[in-house]
């Protein structure tokens, strides 16, 4: 069996090596009406396969963003479509997770009570989950945590429980928005490491955007470089590194070039100030 | 300077009886008349005498039954209304404006109104004190259920939450402290309302008391009222702030406000 093919059967399905997970056809976005709507996308296509993990960097503004709003269902596209297994996303559906820059926790709910949100509303029933919430507890690192209230945590564990709350109700695909954007240098390069721990464990479909290229790079199977007025998929760069990928990888001269590729990109089309 | 908790109450209770001797010598020596400023042994006689008599207990219980009824009918209503008002866009556009223009005018002016209305008996004071403490607490309440941070509305969204699970696992949690805020705010000033409607004109309560000792000069007794009705307020509050300590365990700001108060 092919790796993809064993992706596939982790993700619960058996497809087709190359099977699309997400699809995304003349997709645009513009807000505002009349003679000069923003252009927040312009005209995207893409796939991506089952259990690819793409990561989407660009400056802000180019409509990173929006994009993930669209492809979690909590917008639309002006034109276009985005399509989950086959199926166009029309709204917000229950098989996506979600990762924001903020850990956005619930104060008042325990580290474990916040991992089972998504079960509490999808109605999954606790005690069927609970097995597999502290199994995701334990994964990233805060056993122990588990009766433990948000505050008493650090940035770094806060957004650990924002991934294991994503993954609690098996989600077909990952959205995570600039997730350690707001960590620290070394806690970030910590996370990054445990992402991709933890993505080589369960294989599921990561759309992931941010702003640092060599984060894009260090994670990526693919790089989708955007640039903003109108937002657009400038070009698309396979990262063709092995895994594990370990911070060593970032010194090595294959890494520099396609860093380098992509800052030129974005030189040249003015997105960096 | 690391002085212990023990050594401060010390000092301070030193603080007060040297205050408290410089009163009572002031007012001795100078022979200042009773129905000016008392010494502080005869609002201590005044306090023991008005409680041995059972009159003080008797008004007390007719405050307090105004206070607490009054409050808690304010409460009920300011919720139930800011639930319908926070959820419901249409009695917002048709019933918010009323709220705005009522909130800026000084409930207490309404209490010789409430009177004549409803007589001299402990109902207007318990409509009065219902009305000036629904404000702060349906204020609140509306401005609480509106402060739902939008990740984590947009979060729940995402799972395919409906409508009322936002509601019940978010909005309503949000919304605590801001109702908690409003409830402190308004349990003082229900105690302001049963006094104030009192004065315009009751049966029995502090503030009726209170008034009756203008009439006779009898300033060491108003001075004994004043601390009871300080008293009760403090109480009061603190048993707000511990209930409120309670439910918002988990609210970061709160812990640091307590602790700024209490440090």
């Amino acid at each position: 069996m092919t790796v993809q093919a064993l992706r596939a059967v982790d993700a619960g399905r058996v497809e087709d090596a190359a099977a699309e997970a997400i699809g995304i056809r003349n997709l645009s976005r513009r807000f505002g009406a009349g003679r000069s709507p923003i252009v927040a996308l312009d005209n995207i296509s893409l796939s991506i396969g089952e259990g690819e993990f793409v990561s989407i960097v660009g400056p802000s503004g180019c409509g990173k963003t929006t994009l993930l709003k669209i492809l979690a269902g909590l917008d639309r596209p002006s034109e276009g479509q985005a399509t989950l297994r086959g199926t166009p996303i029309a709204g917000p559906r229950k098989d996506i997770g979600i990762v924001f820059q903020s850990p956005v926790l619930f104060p008042w709910r325990t580290v474990l009570d916040n991992v089972l949100l998504p079960v509490d509303v999808q109605r999954l029933g606790r005690s069927a989950c609970m097995a597999r919430a502290h199994a995701l507890i334990d994964m990233v690192g805060l056993n122990g945590f588990a009766d433990r209230y948000p505050s008493e945590l650090s940035g770094g564990m806060q957004q650990r429980v924002g991934l294991a709350r994503a993954l609690v109700h098996e989600p077909a695909m990952l959205l995570m928005d600039e997730p350690f954007g707001a960590l620290d240098a070394l806690t970030r390069e910590n996370m990054n490491l445990e992402l991709q721990r933890i993505w080589m464990e369960t294989r599921r479909t990561v759309v992931f955007i941010t702003h640092s290229i060599s984060e894009a790079i260090f994670l990526g199977d693919r790089v989708l470089v955007m640039t903003p007025r109108p937002g657009r998929v400038q070009i698309e760069l396979k990262i063709d590194l092995p895994r594990p990928r370990d911070l060593s990888v970032i010194s090595s001269p294959e890494f520099g070039a396609y860093a380098n590729q992509i800052r030129s990109i974005l030189n040249a089309k003015g997105a960096v100030d | 300077m690391r002085e212990s908790t023990p050594f401060k109450a010390v000092v301070s209770l030193i603080i007060l009886v040297v205050l408290l001797a410089l009163w009572q010598w002031a007012i001795r020596a100078n022979n200042v008349p009773n129905y000016l400023l008392p010494a502080p042994s005869d609002i201590y006689a005044a306090f023991v005498r008005g409680f041995q008599t059972g009159i003080y207990t008797k008004h007390l219980i007719t405050t307090l039954t105004e206070v607490f009824l009054g409050f808690g009918i304010g409460l009920v209503l300011a919720l139930i209304l800011g639930l319908m008002i926070a959820l419901n866009r249409t009695v917002e556009t048709y019933v918010y404006p009323y709220i705005i223009m009522f909130q800026s005018m000084p409930k207490v002016a309404l209490a010789p109104v409430l009177v004549i209305w409803f007589g001299l008996g402990i109902t207007s004071k318990i409509v009065t004190v219902a009305l000036i403490s629904f404000f702060p607490i349906l204020i609140n309440t509306i401005v609480g259920l509106r402060s739902a941070d939008l990740d984590r509305i947009n979060l729940m969204l995402s799972l395919g939450a409906t409508r009322f699970q936002v509601f019940r696992m978010l909005r309503l949690q949000s919304a605590l402290p801001f109702i908690v805020a409003g409830v402190e705010v308004g349990i003082i000033m229900a105690l302001l309302g049963a006094i104030v409607a009192e004065f315009v004109g009751a049966e029995s309560g502090l503030g009726m008391l209170l008034q009756s000792m203008n009439t006779t000069l009898d300033v060491a007794g108003q001075f004994t009222i004043l601390f009871i009705l300080s008293a009760i307020g403090l109480v009061m509050s603190r048993l707000v702030g511990f209930v409120g300590d309670r439910l918002l365990f988990w609210d970061s700001s709160r812990k640091s406000r307590v602790t700024a108060k209490g440090g």
